[in-house]
Order: structure tokens, then C-alpha cells, then sequence
């Protein structure tokens, strides 16, 4: 198998530049236990610290938050690899700008109203 | 799915519930047509940790050796309402994506395996995932075009399946028919937290 770095992008190897360079290379965001793939990400709409420069891609971020968005979806929309998204939220909770609201593990028991609903919400489609 | 409080607890807007349900199954079984027929399809790029063989033999400890490789993926998502969303995730097939499956399984409220009669033992190592998991799953028999027609009890027999685990037949390619399966996971998931509780 060639090595990434040998392959010439095209149109469909996304943006020119290349994802971990936006995240500086990190590939885990400091001290945080990952992201699941269902979090919800909500912008707090506080100003960042005048000390943190944010990067273009937490502005898109910020933006897409402003309605609560799972972190699937950011991934999808910004058109990022999920681990460097995964680093960009972890970076704008550490500032204050978003809240992130992971599910829990509980299996379920609460959420028996829920699921009924869930039902009749697929029988309507 | 429950949620934990966020940090500040501001609740400036609801947040959604989003359940996830997995869609398993062999090679060629119809994931992403039951996917695809039911559900947005929406594009994901994610990551496979590629480990170097050396990791075994370098003496530096605690130095990430670890390369990454994009690798796409699709899921899919269906809005129930604007704060009640399913998505949908195909376990990816291939071996060498199995330490996907752990993250796809966490939390997730439940598993369609998807059979294909001509390769059903394709099933065997979806099945053997869930039922180690304790993940609530059923068996959906895709019976499209050309395909055996079997009784599902014999399905059942074949993948050995426990007697509480629904078995359904099913054509991924229409939608009235995988919105049957997933409401039949989700029925499935109930009494199994009914049972539990």
C-alpha cells in the first residue's frame, strides 16, 4: 500500500490543507475521555478569552452549535476526519464556548416513554 | 438515550435525543441499502490507527508510535422530530475495522443483523459481537431478488440463536419494510429493558 503522503489529492481528498494541520498534529485532545459519537454540542455564545486565537474551523464550529448538534453531524458538515473534529470541540470546551452533553450509559430504563416514541415516530414516517 | 447534565447546565436550548442503532451483517447483506432506504445518508471521514510493527521491539516507552489513516464512511439519520433523531451506523465488514465496532456498540440502543441466506454464516461473527455485549439485537433476513426462502425458524436454528432473539424477513431495499426491522429492534429493546427492570 503506497504511503498516504504519496498520493496526489484530487477533488475528493477534501481540503488542501491536510486535517491534522489544523489540529497542530494533536491526534487526542489533553485529558478529556473521547467524545462520543452522540454527544450533543451546543455554542455558549461567550466571548473567547482574548489570549486564545481561535482557527477558522472553530468559528464553523461555533456557528454549526448554535442549534444543538451531535458531533456525528458537525463531522459530517465540516467535512473533517470525526478525530479532528473531536480535538476542535474538546478545544472550545476548554474555553467556555460550548457545553457538551454526552449520554449517559444507562440502559434505558428511564427512557421507556422515549422509545415508545421512538415507535410511533417510525410508523409516521 | 439519557443525557448527562452539561457543565454549566445553562439548557439555553434542548438539546436532542439521539439514539443509535447499529446495522450489522456480512459482506453484500444490504447494510447500506437499509441504510440508504430508510434513512439521510450522510457522509463521515473517520480515522484507522494504523499500529507500527516496531512498537513491539522500540525501547521508548510511552512514545506514540501510532500512524492514522482517514478511512470514509457513511451514517444514517432519521428525524423523527427536531429533537428526537435515530442514526443509523454500519459495522464495517472487514476484519481489520473490528476495533471500530466497540466504539459503533457503546451506548448504542440496539443491533440489526443483517443475514444473507446464500453466505449466512457471514452472520456468525455479528451475532457472537452481540450476544458477548449483552447488545440487544435481532436477526433481519434480507430476502431480495433470487434469494432462498427459508423458514425463520431455521434461520434461527442455523446461527443458533437464543429463543428471545426476534427473527424477521425483510427487503433492505424498501422502506416500509426497514422501518419494520428497526421497529422491531426497538420493540425487542424494550422488553428487554422491561425484563431487566
Amino acid at each position: 500500500m503506497p504511503a498516504p503522503e504519496d498520493s496526489w489529492p484530487d477533488e475528493a481528498a477534501g481540503p488542501v490543507v491536510r486535517p491534522y494541520a489544523v489540529i497542530r498534529g494533536r491526534t487526542r485532545p489533553r485529558g478529556e475521555p473521547n467524545l462520543d459519537l452522540l454527544a450533543i454540542i451546543t455554542t455558549t455564545w461567550r466571548a473567547p478569552s482574548e489570549l486564545w486565537t481561535l482557527d477558522p474551523e472553530h468559528f464553523s464550529l461555533l456557528r454549526m452549535c448554535v442549534k444543538p448538534t451531535s458531533l456525528v453531524d458537525l463531522a459530517s458538515d465540516i467535512d473533517l476526519p470525526l478525530g479532528v473534529v473531536r480535538i476542535l470541540v474538546a478545544d472550545l470546551r476548554e474555553h467556555g464556548l460550548v457545553t457538551v452533553n454526552q449520554p449517559t450509559m444507562s440502559p434505558w430504563q428511564d427512557d421507556l416513554p422515549i422509545l415508545r416514541e421512538v415507535i410511533n415516530g417510525l410508523r409516521q414516517l | 438515550m439519557v443525557y448527562a447534565s452539561s457543565e454549566d447546565g445553562a439548557g439555553r436550548a434542548r438539546s436532542p435525543v439521539a439514539i443509535k442503532i447499529l446495522i450489522a451483517g456480512g459482506f453484500g447483506a444490504g447494510k447500506t441499502t437499509l441504510v440508504g432506504s430508510v434513512s439521510e445518508i450522510r457522509p463521515l471521514r473517520t480515522e484507522e490507527q494504523l499500529t507500527a510493527p516496531s512498537v513491539l521491539v522500540d525501547p521508548l516507552e510511552g512514545v506514540e508510535r501510532k500512524t492514522t489513516t482517514t478511512v470514509a464512511m457513511d451514517f444514517g439519520r432519521i428525524t423523527l422530530r427536531e429533537d428526537l433523531l435515530i442514526y443509523l451506523f454500519g459495522t464495517p465488514g472487514q476484519e481489520r475495522f473490528w476495533f471500530m465496532w466497540d466504539e459503533l456498540a457503546h451506548g448504542a440502543l440496539g443491533a440489526v443483523v443483517l443475514a444473507d441466506t446464500r453466505r449466512l454464516t457471514d452472520s456468525f461473527p455479528a451475532v457472537d459481537y452481540f450476544e458477548q455485549r449483552g447488545v440487544p439485537f435481532i436477526v433481519a433476513v434480507n430476502c431480495f431478488d433470487g434469494a432462498h426462502r427459508f423458514a425463520t425458524d431455521d434461520i434461527r436454528t442455523a446461527l443458533d440463536l437464543d429463543d428471545h432473539v426476534p427473527v424477521v424477513l425483510c427487503d433492505a431495499r424498501n422502506r416500509s419494510s426497514s422501518k419494520e426491522v428497526l421497529i422491531a429492534l426497538v420493540e425487542h429493546a424494550i422488553q428487554r429493558v422491561s425484563a431487566v427492570a
